[in-house]
């Protein structure tokens, strides 16, 4: 049973770790899968998510000439352990007037389509919770639910500044998927394939088979998706939903405590993903790109690999930290015209040029066969 | 334009009125009646000669006997100025609003009759600005008592302040 | 949620907010209170609602002496003090009618000009923080805290100086105190231009601040505005070149005015580029300050130990950072003031705002007032 659910992932290496699993009833062993699944999310989530924070603080800290965190840990690095027990014993405050359901569930939604989203995600040949063989549409739909989530929030304040701040994050997103999904569909159409170990699988050799050098409209929906994965992550320069300057904190700002701090890790784990998905469409993945690399086996190999895609995943993280502290806000309707009349149009005339340069040069590195 | 040419101008515009020139202090002024100030203050800005299209300051001042609001105008393109005030009595301080001369008596004017109590007939929205709504008295006047609480918070703690209030708000002594 | 139905165009129904946007709040600069009527993001209409900081400054003035006012004009616009106590003290000086000797005045240009210099750097950070650009402010403060330093170091305050004193200043500058700030000059002016690249040619802070609360200069005088911000609209008025007092008129420099180089003339970049270039034309005046810095007293010997100046009333305006500062003070012969008017810049320019706002978008609404550059101290008083 197993066995027929995915040929590749988590399944498949525990089942040739432990073979009892595939002679247990399809009813335990499918949720003890997932369960370890979620576990293993979870885990990296919150381990991304402390690192990631203290990465923030770090480099917000030197780009404004000061150091940042210091004092917790060498170098501030246990800073964020500290916020986060901090954050766990404040109190839990609900506004009286607030819808009580709506306000408990909504956190819960948008870290719940976050951490759905982790599974396809690749770190190595056989590191993937479940390849699904649509893996790019199951990303692009289930990214979709985050925005119920942030317009929950928002409503259930009963905060006009809140409402603000959600009307304002749900115009942005729903926008913003749109060039998103067409640079997706890129990648796809010159991949051939949904599945996201495919993809990667098309850009192994030498690294200048990756796609950002395929062609140049590939590496147009590159800077594409880059732009509309901002959006998507509420980061300056489109950091409007959280203005802290105009609507004190947005849609989040009557949540406290580890209601917040749910917010606060679904915001940082959307971020890794975000530029997981780069790397893995885009920059190759687990690809090291030098053959000789890719080649290796054993746990050498496996962590060859995976260093690599978390190093090229965390260059992408460093890039929307460092934008974040550099540029101003746009305003609404600024964050609109980009979308709809430069990435929109630009995003399906790279689609089309894409389709049509596969088509006059296939595999090859723009014009030429290496 | 010097004081003196711009005050010799508006006398000659407006003949029927009794204008008075106080030259004697450090900021020469013209002493207008209240019931004029409208048309010089429309003059001032109008005339070509004297084109005074910048209100600087409008104070509202309490002398003892009198109330007074003064008005320092100023133009930008000829570069001079002129200080006007009006004298009107304690009791019934009303004068007319220049706030369709200048933009700027606006607050000027609502902070004038917030703080002195002086009422601009014709002023678009005469409401106070620096004090609560619902604050009683004109804090800027002289005879002004602290008032003792508001809203159940105590304004005025020692016995000494209750005293003077209850004083009127005079010194003992003069 | 306060809601009024509007049938809008084809008879679909809306219905516009009633937004309150606090005293409390990240972005209006102080305890300033706007009321806001909103059709979604677009502003109808906007209503300052200001006292929330007023302390009774003129009726305190009236039962202190004349040497007792003076802290209490620093607590006004506190991020120009300096500029404060100088207004003040020019207004008791024509009154007393005494001579402020040559030394004194070449101070009190040097701290005056200093001062304008943080407050445009607080102006600056804080502007490009509310646009969203919160390194920029860090910047700026790095830079004030420099001049908080000199500041701590010539009076003993860094924020509310009580320096510059009736006849005079408080005490000479200590020793060395020109090198430092000299040296102080030479490390700022070319921060300026880094300044200029980070964020005001910043292309999302262009869009987000050219052609944006376009203030015409029409509008401008019939309001009273003064300073950067009329001077944003291309009125070309400064009190210290039009009318000097305190030994300006042997100091040379420019007054920068708004081109529209970006957008309109008058709009928020105008305003804040204004700013940007008076603190470079500071620059400058402090270095001649520094440079023909004469030898002598700083207070003058006819300053008795009880002022009372003559009966009389003047009016004695300066340029403060953020415009015309103006007092009026009526003497009548006593140790106490008999009425002390203030006439605060921001007061007059804030008057400005509903005026503007109309048609603006909810994010426009925070740089217009950011571009304004407010502080509540002197509108409340």
């Amino acid at each position: 049973m197993i066995a027929v659910m995915a040929s590749e992932g988590l399944a498949h290496d525990l089942l040739r770790l432990f073979p009892a699993l595939d002679e247990m009833s399809p009813w335990l062993s499918v949720p003890l899968l997932g369960l370890l699944g979620c576990a293993l999310v979870t885990g990296w989530i919150t381990v991304f998510a402390l690192f990631a924070i203290w990465l923030e603080r770090k480099v917000a800290g030197h780009i404004q000439c000061r150091l940042g965190p210091m004092e917790v840990g060498p170098h501030g690095l246990l800073q964020t352990v500290a916020d986060g027990i901090k954050l766990m014993a404040k109190e839990d405050v609900i506004p009286r007037s607030a819808d009580r359901i709506l306000f408990i569930v909504a956190p819960v939604v948008v870290f719940t389509a976050t951490f759905l989203l982790f599974v396809v995600l690749p770190f190595d040949k056989h590191v993937v919770v479940a390849d699904l063989n649509i893996g790019v549409f199951y990303l692009a739909a289930i990214a979709s639910l985050e925005v119920i989530g942030v317009i929950m929030a928002g409503w259930a304040s009963n905060n006009k500044w809140s409402l603000f701040g959600a009307m304002r994050e749900a115009t942005q997103m729903v926008s913003y998927e749109i060039p998103l999904g067409l640079a997706l569909l890129s990648v796809v159409v010159v991949s051939g394939t949904l599945g996201f170990q495919g993809i990667v699988e098309t850009q192994s050799g030498w690294f200048w088979r990756w796609h950002v050098f395929r062609s140049p409209f590939l590496a147009l929906t590159f800077i594409i998706y880059y732009i509309a994965a901002l959006a998507e992550c509420k980061r300056a320069p489109f950091d409007l939903p959280e203005a802290e300057s105009e609507l004190v904190s947005g849609f989040h700002t009557e949540y406290s405590s580890m209601r917040f701090s749910i917010f606060f890790l679904a915001e940082y784990a959307f971020m890794f993903l975000v530029c997981g998905v780069a790397t893995s469409l885009w920059l190759g993945g687990w690809n090291t790109g030098i053959p000789a690399l890719d080649g290796l086996t054993g746990p050498l190999g496996i962590m060859i690999r995976t260093s690599a895609m978390l190093g090229k995943s965390m260059f992408l993280v460093f890039l929307q930290i460092w934008i974040r502290w550099t540029y101003p806000r746009i305003r609404l309707d600024q964050v609109m015209y980009l979308c709809l009349k430069v990435l929109v149009p630009f995003g399906f005339a790279s689609l089309i040029g894409a389709t049509l340069w596969e088509l006059a040069f296939p595999g090859r590195v723009w014009f030429l066969q290496i | 334009m010097n004081t003196e040419e711009v005050f010799a101008t508006i006398k000659a515009a407006l003949p029927g009125a009794t204008i008075v020139e106080v030259l004697d202090n450090k900021d020469p002024y013209l002493l207008v009646p209240a019931r004029h100030l409208v048309d010089i203050c429309k003059f001032l800005r109008d005339d070509p000669r004297l084109k005074c299209d910048f209100l600087q300051c409008l104070s509202a001042v309490d002398y003892l006997d009198r109330i007074a609001v003064v008005y320092h105008i100023e133009s930008i393109f000829h570069e001079h100025r002129v200080i006007l005030k009006v004298e009107l009595p304690r009791e019934d301080s009303r004068v007319a609003s220049v706030t369709g001369i200048w933009k700027a008596a606006d607050w000027h004017e609502r902070e004038a009759f917030d703080l002195v109590g002086v009422r601009f007939e014709g002023h678009p929205e005469l409401k106070r600005i620096l004090c609560a709504e619902d604050w009683e008295g004109h804090p800027l006047r002289k005879d002004y008592a602290f008032p003792v609480d508001y809203h159940g918070v105590a304004c005025n703690f020692s016995k000494a302040r209750l005293e003077w209030a209850e004083r009127g708000g005079k010194k003992s002594a003069s | 949620m306060d809601s009024v139905q509007v049938s809008g165009p084809g008879d679909i129904r809306t219905e516009e907010m009633l937004l309150n946007m606090g005293p409390q709040h990240p972005s209006t600069h102080g305890v300033f209170r706007a009321v806001i009527r909103t059709d979604g993001e677009l502003v109808l209409d906007c209503e300052p609602h200001i006292g929330y900081l007023h302390r009774c400054f003129e009726k305190i003035a009236e039962s202190v002496s004349y040497l007792q006012v003076t802290p209490y004009t620093d607590r006004m616009d506190y991020l120009a003090a300096m500029n404060n106590n100088l207004g003040y003290c020019l207004a008791v000086e024509k009154l007393l009618g005494v001579q402020i000797p040559p030394r004194a005045q070449a101070i009190r240009i040097m701290v005056a000009e200093l001062n304008r210099i943080a407050s445009h750097l607080m102006a600056f950070g804080t502007y490009g923080m509310d646009i969203g650009a919160v390194t920029p402010f860090l910047y700026a403060f790095r830079d004030r805290e420099m001049i908080l330093k000199f500041f701590e170091t010539i009076c003993g305050q860094r924020l509310n100086y009580n320096y510059v004193r009736i006849g005079g200043v408080a005490k000479d500058l200590p020793e060395g105190m020109v090198e430092r700030v000299a040296a102080f000059l030479e490390y700022f002016e070319p921060k300026i231009d880094e300044y200029n690249a980070l964020l005001s040619y910043n292309g999302i802070f262009i869009e987000r601040t050219a052609n944006v609360g376009v203030i015409s200069p029409e509008l401008g005088i019939a309001y009273g505005l003064s300073g950067p911000v009329l001077r944003g609209s291309g009125v070309r008025r400064d009190l210290r070149r039009d009318e000097p007092y305190c030994g300006y008129e042997q100091y040379e420099f420019e007054v920068p005015v708004g081109t529209g180089e970006m957008g309109q003339v008058g709009d928020c970049w105008d305003r804040y580029m204004v700013r940007v270039r008076e603190m470079k034309e500071s620059v400058g005046i402090v270095a001649q300050a520094l440079k023909q810095m004469p030898a002598g007293d700083v207070m003058s010997k006819e300053i008795k130990r009880v002022i009372r100046p003559p009966k009389g009333e003047v009016y004695v305006r300066t340029e403060n950072p953020r415009g015309e500062l103006g007092y009026f003070l009526v003497s009548d012969g006593s140790q106490n003031a008999f009425r002390l008017k203030v006439r605060a810049p921001s007061f007059c320019n804030i008057s400005i705002l509903r005026e503007i706002t109309r048609g603006c978008m909810l994010a426009d609404l925070v740089a217009i007032i950011g571009s304004i550059d407010i502080v509540m101290g002197e509108v409340d008083r």
